[in-house]
């Protein structure tokens, strides 16, 4: 072996064991949340934070359907006492006397600190008739048995002031004891998971473990419990769905992908040698593209990876020219490919990475790493096909003289031009198409990415309609120094909010404040408390007259003189209880060691009375936030970047052109069959209904840069004589063939990321090739 | 008392009378309380409550709408309304609103299920939650209920349901702790 062949296949194989050493290094993620923008600001970060880690992101929804309503409840009656045991559940609530009925001794204990009630006037003559006369009515009604064994020591109603407050505004109603959609036909129940929504482990465990729950309630109830089945929607439900989808896709496309392609090539080339040969440049690049992601991203994500199957579709037509091309007693990759071929091939290349690099600034962690894959691999696969490949084909290697399949195209080429009117209008139409809706081209919807289907989405948001749960949009966001201020400023906010809901402009609000008011305030409400004697003086004259003696109320007294020295709740007092459960997700610290406060609003939803009420709270630091459209207004940002970007790929792609090709006319008609491509693709998918998305743009792309292979082979037939016509048609076929199959395929997926660039670019690769042979100069004849 | 003649002169009428007015049985009362189910009427309520030194008086009108909707509306002394919508009970009082689930407070479900349940005339409920035993006749009943579960008997002693036909007239709750209220009821004509 010479030098000059063994040092490149040295070189390469050392790259390739470098690489094979990154990759197994790598860490895999399938979070789709790396397709969220990376939200630059603070207060973006903040929200992306709470969509992956909040209180919201940890809810789990969960309804009992089929068998009979009684069996439901029994059925969700059963599961809420199996999770309440199960650590990783912080809240399982389901109408059974769960929330707070279980830390009745810890408020009736520190009743005094946590009544909202609890004022200096409370306890004033006046007060204390108003509140214990109260008491002795609700004594005389069916609820008399709650208060009476409390009246001696809580005549003014404390406990159940607090309890009240604790109580979620608007539970479902109940059926058999457990909590029942309003049509009756679902039992309900809410769950918050320890784990936060991001940890797809610890959620899809939480999962199991209600399925596994679920089933054993189902096997204790026998067969009336036949039919029944329980559903689960939520935050991490959908991450742990979507977990799955994108491992299934990308296991089936990636495999189908390669088998689809492989059959093509066997078919073709009749020669197992020459399609291990051929496939040497697509693994070499699907290797160097993770390993280049692993690198520059430090985790690689399992859409890359499916994407990967994009990569077979284009980054084989170099081994398809290389093997093609020559022919004839030629030898693949001889000085005369070399001279002919590969300057136009590294054209192509070069337009392609020009596109690509529009992703790679496109501010989407998930596209840049797209862009760096397909960077990284089509550049080494080119590098592989021209400078490896060759050297590694043993000698008289040849594959299937394709020139009688190429002569008949280049039979139907020759007739293609007849077609440019056709082809020409079209592109006309599909510009007007474009130009008469393009405020409506693109998709302003974050949700349009969202892979979870449309049915599941529509459970949730029913069970979440049922639930009267917040639709986890809106929120007020508390940024404070400490603990105890953020606490503090959710509890003025909190009473400008009660105003608000008061007016009916909100619905409700869940606040931390409520289930833990800050030291400073409880300490306020002890210290209204009168001491005993003085209290004793005031029962005395408020009861006279009243079926309560004072003379009864004697513990009463020695509890207040009690809290009056107590110190106020805090959280450490409160770990492990359904209250800090409620408390955890709501109130928390930054890495920066600034503290966050949430409050979660209910609709109805007046933006403009949430924002009046922070404004009159006078808390510093407090914002409304509505989720979706902030996510929507991120999004619009990246997508408008993304459209610039690519305007910039565009531009840089007729730079090349230019700098290569060095004639205005060549240069458009090498893109115009791309420019008719693109714009009738797009026109297509808004005629059938779709609006574009960030993803489709990315296909755009895709065509363009596949799309320039072939409109540049195009240009040279025309430009050089020499140019074996049938060969090279044949070889931009079946190069043809292996994209669309590829990105068909890839069309398939029920993920969206990959569904709009499968779809859009096996259209456009296919468009771009027929417009290109189409819109050609006429071939000049010459010797195949 | 006229316990014994009425109940030889039910013994009577179940003798001579024909097989669709058998025997005057619990079934017997919860079919008529069932085809004749009260609309309106004004209530006198006088309770008994240890921890205060003189009964509480109230009065208003009970609404009953079969099958499970019960609503007492209180006007003297003080304007009141309670709600009992199939498993929740909603207390409102001077534009305060409380809502209790039944389910999760069985003291307070014991005494609205017995009148209720007898209102309605629905055997499957009484009986699930008490021993019914019925004594008199169908001009002259008396329906005692006493809780099944031992825990809320612990609670609430008995329930002693009088009426004629298909009018309950009387209900008259002795908890066990010694509390006791008493309930009159007068239909008001439809």
């Amino acid at each position: 072996m010479s030098a000059r062949r063994a040092l490149p296949i040295a070189a390469w194989l050392a790259a390739l064991a470098l690489c094979a050493v990154q990759v197994a290094r790598t860490q895999f993620v399938a979070d789709l949340s790396s397709f969220l923008p990376s939200a630059p600001t603070a207060g973006q970060r903040l929200l992306v934070e709470q969509l992956r880690e909040g209180a919201l992101s940890r809810a789990m929804l969960v309804g009992i359907e089929g068998a009979d309503a009684p069996t439901r409840a029994r059925l969700s009656r059963a599961l809420g006492e199996a999770l309440r045991g199960d650590p990783r559940f912080t809240t399982v609530a389901n109408g059974a006397a769960a929330g707070f009925e279980r830390e009745k001794d810890l408020v009736f204990a520190n009743r005094y600190a946590l009544s909202p009630n609890v004022a200096p006037e409370r306890f004033t003559e006046e007060g204390l008739r108003a509140a214990i006369g109260e008491t002795v009515s609700l004594l005389a009604s069916p609820a008399g048995a709650l208060v009476k064994p409390l009246v001696t020591r809580d005549p003014t109603g404390e406990t159940l002031a607090v309890l009240e407050a604790l109580r979620p505004d608007a539970g479902p109603r109940t059926v058999g004891g457990a909590w029942a959609s309003p049509d009756g036909r679902r039992a309900l129940l809410l769950l918050r998971t320890r784990a936060r929504g991001s940890d797809i482990d610890a959620q899809a465990e939480a999962m199991a473990a209600v399925d596994k729950a679920f089933a054993a309630a189902a096997a204790r109830e026998g067969p009336a419990a036949g039919s029944a089945r329980v559903v689960m929607t939520g935050p991490g439900v959908f991450s742990v769905r979507s977990r799955a989808m994108v491992e299934r896709d990308v296991v089936r496309f990636s495999t189908l992908g390669i088998a689809i392609v492989a059959t093509l090539l066997l078919v073709v080339y009749r020669s197992a040698l020459a399609l291990a040969l051929g496939l040497v440049p697509v693994l070499t690049g699907a290797l160097v593209g993770v390993a280049a992601v692993s690198l520059g991203f430090g985790v690689v994500h399992g859409i890359t990876l499916g994407f990967g199957t994009t990569l077979i579709g284009e980054a084989v037509d170099y081994s398809i020219y290389l093997f093609v091309q020559a022919g004839g007693g030629r030898r693949a990759g001889d000085a005369a490919w070399l001279a002919g071929f590969w300057p136009t091939i590294r054209l192509g290349v070069l337009t392609s990475i020009a596109g690509f690099s529009a992703l790679l600034l496109s501010g989407l962690p998930g596209l840049a790493q797209l862009g760096l894959y397909s960077i990284a691999g089509l550049a080494a696969a080119a590098l592989v096909t021209r400078f490896v490949l060759p050297k590694l084909l043993p000698e008289r290697f040849e594959v299937r003289d394709l020139s009688a399949f190429g002569g008949r195209l280049a039979a139907l080429a020759a007739r293609a031009p007849r077609a440019r009117l056709v082809v020409a209008a079209l592109a006309v139409l599909s510009l007007g198409v474009l130009a008469v809706r393009h405020a409506s081209v693109w998709d302003p919807d974050l949700a349009s990415l969202n892979p979870i289907p449309a049915a599941d989405r529509a459970l949730d948001a029913e069970l979440r309609a049922a639930m009267g749960a917040s639709d986890a949009r809106s929120l007020v966001v508390i940024r404070a120094g400490g603990e105890e201020a953020a606490l503090a400023a959710a509890g003025r906010l909190d009473r400008e909010l009660d105003r608000a809901v008061a007016a009916g402009r909100l619905g409700g609000y869940e606040s931390p404040a409520r289930f833990l008011p800050d030291a400073a305030t409880q300490r306020a409400r002890l210290a209204s408390l009168p001491n005993a004697a003085t209290l004793r003086a005031r029962l005395d004259r408020a009861l006279a007259g009243s079926p309560l003696n004072p003379k009864r109320l004697g513990p009463f007294i020695e509890d207040v003189e009690r809290a009056r020295a107590a110190a106020p709740l805090t959280r450490e007092a409160i770990r492990g209880t359904a209250l800090a459960a409620a408390i955890d997700g709501l109130l928390f610290a930054g890495a920066d060691g600034q503290w966050t406060a949430v409050i979660g609003l209910r609709p109805p939803l007046d933006a403009a009375a949430v924002r009046s009420a922070i404004q009159a709270s006078g808390v510093e630091g407090a914002a409304f936030v509505d989720l979706k459209g902030e996510l929507d207004r991120l999004y619009g940002g990246y997508l408008h970047r993304a459209l610039a970007m690519s305007a910039a790929g565009l531009a840089a792609i007729v730079a090349l052109l230019f700098a290569a090709l060095r004639a205005p006319g060549r240069v458009a008609r090498v893109m115009a069959p791309l420019v008719a491509g693109v714009a009738v693709v797009a026109a297509a998918h808004v005629l059938a209904g779709t609006t574009l998305t960030i993803l489709h743009l990315v296909g755009l792309l895709l065509v363009v840069a596949v799309g320039s292979n072939y409109a540049l082979f195009f240009d040279r037939l025309a430009g050089e004589p020499g140019t074996p016509a049938a060969r090279t048609l044949a070889s931009l076929a079946l190069a043809n063939a292996t994209t669309v199959a590829s990105f068909g395929l890839l069309s398939l997926s029920a993920i969206p990321v990959l569904h709009a660039i499968g779809s859009t670019v096996a259209a456009g690769a296919f468009l771009t090739l027929a417009f290109a042979a189409a819109l050609a100069a006429p071939v000049k004849r010459a010797a195949p | 008392m006229t316990r014994r003649p009425a109940a030889a002169l039910a013994a009577l009428l179940a003798l001579t009378a024909p097989a669709a007015h058998a025997a005057w049985d619990v079934a017997a009362l919860m079919q008529l309380l069932r085809a004749h189910p009260p609309g309106r009427a004004t209530f006198h309520e006088t309770k008994r409550v240890s921890v205060l030194d003189r009964p509480l008086e109230s009065s208003g009108e009970l609404v009953f709408t079969p099958p499970d909707r019960l609503e007492k509306r209180v006007t003297s002394p003080g304007a009141e309304r309670i709600v009992a919508d199939r498993e929740r009970l909603v207390l409102e009082r001077g534009g305060r609103k409380q809502v209790l689930e039944l389910r999760d407070h069985p003291e307070v479900a014991v005494l609205i299920e017995s009148i209720r349940g007898t209102l309605a005339g629905d055997r499957d409920a009484l009986d699930r939650l008490y021993t019914l035993d019925l004594a008199g006749d169908e001009r002259a009943w008396r329906l005692v209920l006493k809780p099944r579960d031992p825990e809320l008997g612990r609670l609430v002693e008995r329930v002693e349901i009088d009426g004629s036909g298909a009018r309950v007239e009387r209900v008259a709750v002795d908890q066990a702790d010694g509390d006791r209220s008493l309930m009159q009821i007068a239909p008001v004509g439809r």
